[in-house]
């Protein structure tokens, strides 16, 4: 059984701070950056906002946030784990909030100096303190310890099992450098590629080289969720959570879940698609266009078939045919993604989604995006949410 | 020394202070593609932006550039600074130091800041002064001063392309076995970064230390499990025990790293999911084989094997 809070909680505003390698001010100062971003694109303002969700490996606390924006008194604030499994998580925590009644007006965030702080791409280290550092303990002491290392080792059995080669990564990569050309906030902005530029770039972990990896930025992007009411009397036109979902399956770690049956495989986001479909009465051909978390290309493809858009195997002969470019079946990371606009997490793309349903994506689809999928981060317990218009 | 001989010696290398190395002096060459590649090639740093005319025609510069880290490179005298070096404030100050017998010398730190690139065709100019000298240190290596110049690096258009300050010990060597070794101890080669232990995993750990892999079993239900945790999934019983593996495996997936290079580990490297004769999956490193001839399906035998001067690890070779 399926919980339904379809439609009971609105995106009302959306923003991101600039992205840029070196911010030169605080994680706090893009966090409230964002925040009023977003207060400004709903029309309210920070003193409206009476709940907070982020990521766990977010460094701002709530309450120092809202002495920033002089938000005042909240009555909620939760967070969501597993790195960019959080992405849709944190707004998952703010719609139950919202539709609940335990809040009315949520600020999702996520603020990171990720390029010119940690960069995650250093990896693990034995310096960690956490209670995973024992997890991590069974990888770092072989040499496999970032995230492109993890990933890599999915995708080389992946293709082995599908066949499917780097024509598709190339695609996913390129589809969504295009867009990126456009967005004057994208890292790659007026920067186009071709497939020799793609190939000669420098090797990561194999099959994975540098433009099948995501950018490492530093910016914050906000959103605001709030009843369906309050979003009518706002500025924009409400972006309605139609469903939204968490997962994780069994034998899940992080990243490293390769003690399953066939290890090559997503099923925390098979359970987190079939449950948010569920929800939302929708099916994969109401799905108009999508932001799919891109922290490394392939990944694209797996969540592809994870959310039904084609079989097992397929998705490499889906992207070929120009599936994710502008006139395509699935518009897909219009905004750049992150692998070339920025890394913020996945909530960049909550961001872009949201535009996408108001019309408002600088690559806008021609035809009317009436819903919008934006998934979570994979190889971790993950999720997504389907956005529609408000009624 | 005596102290008022101490004060004598102390007076005239103090005077050195703030005394110009040289003037701005131009490079043999201009910064060159040639001498770029050949740093690249040996730094291992395959950056197109240093080397690539054709990738760097594309990029926002438009041309290659030389590795900041070059800027000391570009003003070495080169080989016939062995018979040819000309007298400056320097070498008069190391004179100096030798005659009263602080004859050792270690460099100790460089710091170098970049302010603007060089590109191929520049003209790099060096100016060198003596910036600081310390009091006298008792240091493991011996007594001794800490001298440091600062060369300041602009091109032909006068514009400052980066500073470089370089931090030399001048000491009286010591015949002092115990502070030589411990000092030495302290120059520790970056190794593997082991796993944490505690309480669920310190024991498969100290298995591999005395050269065995380790399966944990739940006592009451026989199933096998790894990585170790303290409860079986399939029955919830906390008893359990342990099997040695026999190590015959199959690669199910495998991945060779290439960037970033990790600080301790050899490279190539190659690291794969290995399913192992009994039944449980682990993660570890092939070896022993071109990492291109690593494949899904490969049958590896393990064994464990002193990885570094403080790792046991389990190494999968070809069977």
């Amino acid at each position: 059984m399926v919980a339904n809070i379809k439609d009971k909680a609105v995106i009302a505003g959306v923003a991101n701070t600039k992205f840029s390698k070196d911010s030169g001010v605080s994680e706090l100062s893009l966090a409230a950056q964002a925040i009023k971003g977003a207060c400004d694109d709903a029309g309210i303002h920070p003193s409206e906002i009476d709940g907070m969700a982020t990521f766990t490996m977010d460094t701002n606390d709530e309450i120092e946030v809202a002495r920033a924006l002089g938000c005042g008194g909240l009555t909620f604030w939760g967070r969501s784990h597993y790195g960019g499994g959080a992405a849709t998580g944190s707004l998952h925590q703010a719609v139950m909030a919202v539709s609940t009644g335990m809040a009315e007006c949520v600020a999702v965030f996520r603020a990171l100096n990720g390029r010119s702080g940690h960069r995650f791409s250093s990896g693990v280290s034995g310096a960690i303190t956490t209670a995973d550092a024992i997890h991590w303990g069974w990888y770092m002491p072989y040499g496999l310890l970032t995230p492109a290392s993890w990933v890599a080792m999915f995708t080389q059995r992946w293709m082995k099992l599908t066949g499917i080669s780097k024509d598709a990564f190339y695609e996913v990569a390129h589809a969504t450098r295009e867009y990126a050309v456009n967005n004057p906030n994208a890292a790659f902005y007026g920067r186009s590629f071709d497939r020799a530029e793609y190939d000669a770039a420098r090797k990561i972990a194999d099959p994975l080289q540098l433009f099948d990896c995501c950018q490492e930025t530093d910016g914050g992007s906000a959103i605001i969720v709030t009843t369906p009411e309050r979003a009518r009397d706002m500025k924009k036109p409400g972006v309605a959570v139609r469903g939204i979902a968490q997962a994780s399956a069994p034998d899940q770690e992080q990243m490293t879940s390769f003690y399953r049956e066939e290890f090559a495989a997503i099923p925390e986001m098979e359970i987190a698609a079939k449950n948010v479909y569920e929800m939302s009465g929708l099916t994969p051909d109401d799905v108009d266009a999508a932001v799919i978390y891109d922290a490394f290309s392939p990944i694209v493809l797996w969540q592809i078939e994870a959310w039904n858009f084609c079989g097992f195997g397929e998705s490499g002969d889906f992207v070929l045919d120009g599936a994710l470019r502008p006139g395509g079946r699935l518009p897909c990371n219009t905004h750049g993604g992150q692998l070339s606009e920025a890394y913020i997490h996945g909530v960049n793309g909550i961001v872009e989604a949201t535009r996408l349903v108001r019309g408002e994506s600088l690559n806008q689809p021609k035809k009317n995006i009436e819903h919008a999928l934006v998934t979570s981060g994979v190889g971790i317990p993950t999720g997504g949410a389907i956005l529609g218009k408000l009624d | 020394m005596t102290p008022e001989e101490q004060k004598a010696f102390e007076d005239k290398i103090y005077a050195f202070k703030g005394r110009k190395v040289c003037e701005a002096t131009p490079a043999k060459d201009p910064v060159n593609a040639t001498m770029i590649r050949h740093w690249a090639e040996a730094m291992g740093d395959t950056n197109p932006a240093y080397t690539n005319t054709e990738w760097a025609e594309k990029s926002a510069r438009g041309k290659t550039i030389a590795p900041p880290a070059m800027l000391y490179v570009w003003n070495q005298q080169g080989i016939t600074a062995a018979s040819e070096r000309a007298s400056n404030a320097q070498s008069e100050l190391v004179q100096l130091f030798n005659d009263y017998g602080f004859t050792g010398v270690l460099g100790t730190n460089v710091k170098q800041e970049y302010f603007k690139e060089a590109a191929p065709g520049d003209q790099v100019f060096m100016e060198m002064v003596i910036d600081n000298i310390s009091e006298r240190k008792n240091t493991a290596r011996g007594a001794g001063y800490f001298h440091e110049t600062v060369a300041t690096f602009s091109n032909q258009s006068g514009e400052k392309l980066g500073t470089q300050s370089f931090r030399v010990l001048k000491f009286i060597p010591q015949d002092q076995p115990a502070a030589a070794a411990a000092d030495d101890a302290r120059l520790e080669v970056p190794t593997r970064i082991p796993s944490p232990r505690g309480h669920d995993n310190g024991w498969w750990w100290e298995a591999v230390d005395k050269g065995k892999v380790m399966i944990q079993r739940c006592s009451n239900c026989q199933t096998l499990r790894h990585p170790p945790r303290p409860m079986c999934g399939e029955c919830q019983s906390m008893e359990w025990d342990s099997v040695e593996s026999k190590l015959d495996g199959e690669v199910l997936s495998h991945t060779e790293l290439h960037h970033p290079k990790i600080p301790g580990y050899q490279y190539p490297l190659v690291c794969a999911v290995i399913k192992l004769g009994e039944g449980t999956n682990i993660v570890s490193n092939v070896v022993g084989c071109e990492p291109s001839d690593v494949h899904i399906g490969m049958r590896v035998k393990g064994k464990v094997e002193q990885v570094d001067e403080k790792n046991m690890l389990p190494q999968f070779y070809p069977a």
